[in-house]
């Protein structure tokens, strides 16, 4: 009896936990990345002792791959060095941790699974508790194979009614945000269900529990059902929420909402996208772990397919992975980007946080497919950061200004 | 006298440590890179014992550790927030960062107010007036008392935990 959360823990531990309880479990599996990782190694060496799981451990080389700067690449050396000695051989440099770990199979209903990367969330799309650590908990994790954790209480966030023209996961969860604020989900799960998330693929899943920790929350969850059984070619647990209680159940009419745009300075400043269209942009990115997958290029494709991007606007594309990269070329969609006038760059994190390519000046306008609006993500403190869909962001594309998809689709 | 740096509400992690200023470990590269752009007044002027004053949702973003270690290089003696981002918070107990959630605190203290602050029992000396704020409770206070998590792991395991956690 309780939440997926709680479900979750139940099994894993053996008995009945609810939320408020504090527990120490086992895990399924440990990411860090390559600005994460070298912090982690270093906690892992303090304690002296070997890896818990050499398979369970994973490292990916994606925000700032390949390397800028001799700094970066040093770091890359210290992970490199450290897998070489402890035997792990889960390191990708192939793309977003979080769209790359789906891809291979880390991720599968009923586990649990921690990361030195907020947006380990997105894993929760296949049905387990995945969550955010620092880099001392996962080496500490990297040692034990275990964590505490509070067994938190859940959101349950409905959604019913067919999406209008325009309108996708990204807008569903940035209207979300929009009602609930930047920390309305502090501490808690959120649960997506309804008719409308049931009928999505596993794409748009991962959008929802993507960007779940930009309202606060410590996992988003989806239910498991045929989709995320396909998905996961049948590996976990069939798990389910059973007579639960929830902390608040919010209610979302997908057929109301109109395409959302995440105005700076703020995750929560959403604004429907008549407000603001028509502001100039001096730069598009399509890509990131919140929609950067192939579902997300075949859409910016289907409106950049035969037009030209406005010269004034810098478009950048990433692929999320390689997989996803090879899909794309299969599909035409690289082309048609590249015929289109944009720039397609590695699969990684791109400019999501203005780290390597594609960072923004002072002043610039840039509207971005990613999950951070703070000042200075993506470069400069001075530049304005718009998020929303890639409908949106290929449409803005086209007209080198914020503009509503429905009308070019 | 340690004084206070104030700072506003949802101050994120990009702002306390920049993606641009993170990609080392290097701790006096994230010293020298904490609020860069937000207050570049604040690597040159802090002192030993200082503290910061901030609003809600303190610590927002990402999970990266740069963030919590950043301010502690400083020499910050604990940061006061009406409320924190769950990952920043953890974060900085793990590293025995002094985390102190208090409502009223960031409505009344002015930047560059004189402060003392008793970070393990939550109390708060500033403008004339006493507050009492919720210090780490739990495992976070046990985290504390050993020093941070690492400090906890090597002197007693998770055993320690879940003696004290499961019924």
């Amino acid at each position: 009896m309780g939440t997926l959360t709680e479900e979750i823990f139940s099994r894993r531990l053996g008995r009945r936990v609810a939320a408020g309880d504090t527990v120490v479990a086992g895990v399924d599996c440990a990411l860090a990345h390559d600005v994460t990782g070298p912090l982690a190694i270093e906690a892992f060496r303090q304690l002296d002792r070997p890896v818990w799981d050499a398979r369970r451990v994973v490292f990916t080389f994606d925000h700032v791959m390949p390397a800028n700067t001799v700094a970066a690449a040093e770091l890359h050396r210290t992970i490199r060095e450290f897998c070489a000695e402890h035997g792990v051989t889960n390191v990708f440099a192939e793309g977003i941790c979080h769209q790359v770990l789906v891809e291979k199979g880390f991720a599968a209903p009923g586990g649990i699974m921690v990361g030195a990367d907020s947006h380990s969330t997105t894993y929760g799309a296949l049905g387990c508790f995945a969550t955010g650590l620092g880099s001392t908990d996962i080496g500490v994790v990297f040692a034990t194979g275990r964590t505490w954790f509070r067994v938190p209480e859940t959101i349950r966030v409905e959604v019913h009614g067919a999406p209008g023209l325009g309108v996708y996961a990204k807008d569903i969860a940035l209207h979300v945000i929009r009602r609930l604020g930047a920390d309305g989900a502090d501490y808690c799960a959120v649960e997506w269900c309804g008719e409308t998330v049931t009928a999505m693929q596993m794409d748009e899943r991962l959008t929802l529990c993507n960007l779940s920790v930009d309202f606060g929350a410590k996992a988003g969850l989806i239910e498991p059902d045929a989709v995320t059984h396909e998905y996961a070619g049948g590996a976990g647990d069939d798990v389910h929420p059973h007579a639960a209680e929830y902390a608040i159940t919010l209610t979302v009419d997908a057929s109301s909402i109109r395409p959302q745009v995440s105005v700076h300075p703020a995750i929560d400043n959403v604004r429907d996208i008549d407000d603001v269209a028509g502001t100039p942009l001096d730069e598009v990115f399509i890509g990131s772990c919140t929609n950067g997958r192939l579902s997300d290029l075949a859409l910016a494709a289907s409106l950049l397919s035969g037009r030209q991007v406005d010269p004034r606007t810098r478009t950048v594309i990433v692929p999320s992975s390689r997989k996803v990269y090879l899909d794309a070329l299969e599909a035409g969609y690289i082309e048609t980007f590249v015929r289109a006038g944009a720039l397609v760059l590695n699969p990684g994190c791109g400019p999501c946080l203005g780290r390597q390519h594609g960072v923004v000046g002072p002043g610039e306008n840039v509207l971005s497919t990613s999950n951070r609006n703070y000042p200075g993500r993506m470069g400069s403190p001075d530049a304005r950061i718009y998020l929303a869909s890639p409908a949106v962001a290929a449409a803005s594309a086209l007209c080198g200004a914020i503009t509503d998809p429905g009308g070019l689709a | 006298m340690a004084r206070v740096y104030k700072l506003g509400d949802g101050v994120s992690t990009d702002t306390i440590m920049p993606g641009r200023y993170n990609v080392t470990t290097d701790r006096d590269a994230l010293r020298r890179g904490c609020l860069i752009e937000a207050r570049p007044d604040f690597v040159d002027t802090v002192r030993s014992g200082d503290v910061i004053v901030a609003g809600r949702n303190f610590g927002c973003g990402s999970s990266r550790e740069h963030a919590p270690l950043a301010i502690k290089q400083n020499g910050v003696a604990a940061v006061i927030a009406v409320s924190f981002a769950r990952i920043f918070y953890r974060n900085a107990v793990n590293i025995g960062l002094p985390v102190i959630r208090c409502a009223e605190l960031s409505e009344v203290v002015e930047d560059g107010d004189a402060v003392s602050v008793d970070a393990r029992r939550g109390v708060i000396h500033a403008a004339g007036r006493t507050f009492h704020g919720e210090p780490p409770s739990g495992v976070a206070l046990q985290i504390i008392e050993a020093g941070s998590l690492l400090d906890l792991v090597k002197s007693r395991g998770w055993s320690v935990l879940e003696e004290a956690h499961v019924p």
